[in-house]
């Protein structure tokens, strides 16, 4: 890994591709099949998560993201071990960790109630991990004003937890999670409980916290937004069952889903038929009556030919009526923001797409609600989505 | 000008009468519990403190003469022949196993009582309070009653050993009444929900995600209960130790119906020198030191824990 990335700053092209391939061999969580049922052969049985797999790489700041009830707490509770897998296995850089309580496991937990200690300090709470491993009382102190200087908190070392702000709580949440240097680092949905500046504030510190350390992350949340700005990648869940796994931007531009694309951000979605595919893109015939090049899923040997494709709405943009290929539509609504509109344009067969448009700088308004104008996108704008 | 201050001067003397009187009706309806703590608390513990520096009647009761001997009793004991003191342990000897059977009982209600209110705390509230209500059942019955009850139960053809002796595990009855076992057992058995209630009070509100922390940052069960759940449930079980400890070293009843004369305790030579012994004084300074060591042990046990836990939170 050292060398990959000494040799990377001579020549980056080719050996940003080394360090992935790399990055790929060492999985830091490798789930398999993994099922939970919670009240199994009960009557209310119910399934949280079904035949999950799932591979984290190290030193990676990676996302479950998904609605409340998805599996993504429930998953965060097998890998840290308050759970069992009612089926399947998780492995932490290649060990088994079936059956092996959570104070045996490497990993530690950033919970979303941060559960500090109140009857301990702040360094206390964060010493509690090392005692527990026996480190010895120099490493002890030494590891603690380390890691109070990491998460800026060296001034409230002596506080009772109770003393504390909800975002400085926070702060001492992750430094006692950091102190052990465990391999993995846990966060269940962490940010939920602070106010918007708080939350932007720390998730530049933990984007921050986790290129210093190293120490991969495992972060939960239900916040798209808060996902998109700070994952290397994400797995998108929902009723226990993982939809779709990526980069930002690929889960951004390319959702492959339906739920994965209504889920994240605006989307316009039209209906359409396939008329011809190859490997990586099909040629779809829209219901409202053009022809269009979209990519394909992951998955797509078992396309219907009546397919949904999904367009950005900042992906189109508005031209003069009666250009050619382009769709043609009424403008039916429009919201004017300052930096641009949502344009609302409907077509004849009644479909209806929402279109960002960038303000244009001669300060004239361009568009009225009931001009007929046409839609223009560029090349690799449309998606075909699976349900 | 003057008028105004005539009338300012009127209004701030209107307004202390008005307080004044207010402070009046504060005072008499304070009164009735005042006088109650004066007849209840002060007036007896003044005629014990009197009785104490007296000398003992013939025939029970006290003589009107100014006497220490009631204390030096304690220590020494009187030449029958010429009246010369020499040291005694005697009544020593009934200090130190009515504090050690009070500790022994305090330390076995902990051991009950802990885990006992844990177990409470984990329930969904509604249960809660059913639970809550069972504890206090044994209330319902009378302390003697319940305590004979015992004595059946420990008796030689009591409960216990005819069952032993029936599954055939001992052929002869182990003697279990009249030893100080069957004392700290009754004590337990008697003071048990005063060591429940506030150790429960103090987990009523403890956080369970709190175990799930611990556990995530190495610590085994063990360690969690030592670190993390003792801590917070400490204010409550110093309130119960204090509330066990303290009538158990008084106790009466339980060493005279489940002790015999092998296991007396202070409660019971105080009775007996109001009693058959006839010696009024010394019962008194008994008493007064028994108060003593309680206020000494608690004001020592405040100083040592400060204001982090103890009295001001159970």
């Amino acid at each position: 890994m050292e060398q990959a990335i000494k040799i990377d700053t001579d020549n980056q092209q080719e050996n940003s591709a080394a360090i992935k391939i790399e990055k790929k061999i060492t999985a830091a969580i490798d789930i398999k099949n993994t099922t939970k049922v919670y009240g199994e052969n009960t009557a209310s049985a119910m399934v949280a998560l079904d035949e999950v797999s799932l591979t984290i790489n190290d030193n990676e700041f990676f996302t479950l993201l998904g609605p409340s009830g998805c599996g993504k707490t429930t998953l965060l509770r097998l890998i840290a071990g308050f759970e069992q897998p009612t089926k399947g296995e998780i492995m932490l850089f290649g060990s088994h960790l079936e059956g092996l309580p959570p104070h045996k496991r490497s990993v530690n937990t950033v919970f979303q109630q941060y559960s500090l200690f109140p009857h301990m300090t702040v360094a206390q709470n964060i010493a509690f991990g090392l005692e527990m491993l026996g480190k010895s009382k120099g490493e002890v102190n030494r590891s603690v004003s380390e890691v109070l200087a990491l998460v800026q908190m060296e001034h409230l070392a002596q506080r009772k937890t109770d003393q504390l702000s909800g975002g400085q709580q926070q702060r001492v949440a992750l430094a006692r999670a950091l102190a052990p240097h465990p391999k993995v680092l846990l966060l269940d949905e962490p940010l939920s409980a602070l106010d918007f500046k708080l939350r932007k504030e720390m998730q530049i510190e933990l984007k921050r916290l986790q290129n210093e350390t190293g120490i991969t992350f495992i972060f939960v949340t239900h916040d798209q937004e808060e996902a998109l700005t700070m994952s290397d990648r994400i797995a998108v869940l929902q009723d226990g069952h993982i939809m779709q796994v990526g980069t930002p931007h690929e889960i951004y531009n390319h959702p492959t889903r339906r739920f994965v694309a209504d889920f994240i951000g605006d989307i316009n979605i039209l209906e359409g038929e396939l008329i011809d595919k190859d490997k990586t893109h099909g040629k779809v015939k829209l219901a409202c009556g053009i022809e269009v090049e979209a990519s394909l899923p992951a998955q797509s040997e078992n396309l219907n030919k009546k397919v949904s494709v999904a367009v950005r709405p900042e992906q189109l943009s508005i031209g003069q009526v009666n250009e050619a290929g382009h769709l043609t539509g009424v403008i039916s609504n429009l919201i004017y923001f300052g930096s641009g509109s949502h344009i609302d344009v409907t077509f004849d067969n009644g479909e209806r797409v929402t279109v960002r448009q960038q303000s244009n700088n001669n300060g004239k308004q361009d568009f009225l609600i009931n001009d007929a104008v046409s839609i223009c996108f560029s090349a690799d704008s449309f998606q075909i989505l699976t349900d | 000008m003057t008028d105004l201050t005539v009338n300012n001067q009127t209004l701030s003397s209107s307004v202390q009468t008005q307080e004044q009187r207010q402070q009046k009706v504060r005072r008499l309806l304070l009164a009735p519990s005042l006088i109650t703590i004066l007849i209840i608390g002060v007036l007896p513990l003044s005629v014990v403190l009197v009785y104490s520096f007296l000398e003992p009647g013939a025939f029970g009761g006290v003589k009107w003469n100014f006497s220490t001997n009631a204390y030096v009793q304690l220590f020494f004991e009187a030449d029958i022949f010429d009246g010369s003191l020499s040291f005694t342990t005697a009544y020593l000897e009934i200090f130190w196993r009515s504090i050690s059977l009070a500790v022994m009982a305090t330390l076995g209600c902990v051991l009950v009582g802990f885990p006992t209110a844990y177990f409470i705390a984990t329930q969904p509230p509604e249960r809660r309070n059913i639970f809550l209500f069972l504890i206090t059942i044994p209330f319902w019955t009378n302390l003697l009653i319940r305590t004979y009850a015992m004595l059946l139960i420990l008796r030689d053809e009591g409960v216990i050993n005819i069952g032993l002796q029936n599954i055939g595990i001992i052929d002869q009855a182990i003697p279990l009444l009249y030893t100080e076992f069957a004392v700290s057992l009754g004590l337990i058995y008697s003071f048990l929900p005063f060591m429940v209630l506030p150790i429960y009070s103090s987990m009523e509100k403890f956080d369970f995600r709190l175990l799930e922390a611990g556990f995530d940052l190495y610590a085994n069960r063990l360690k969690v209960l030592w670190r993390i759940i003792i801590p917070i449930a400490k204010p409550g079980i110093a309130a119960g130790c204090i509330l066990v400890f303290i009538p158990s070293l008084g106790a009466y009843i339980t060493p005279e119906v489940l002790g015999g004369g092998k296991s007396m305790m202070i409660g019971n030579l105080i009775y007996s020198q109001f009693g058959a012994a006839r010696n009024w004084p010394f019962g008194a300074a008994i008493a007064l030191i028994l108060m003593a060591v309680v206020l000494i042990s608690l004001m020592v046990y405040m100083r040592r824990t400060g204001d982090k836990g103890g009295l001001s939170h159970g």
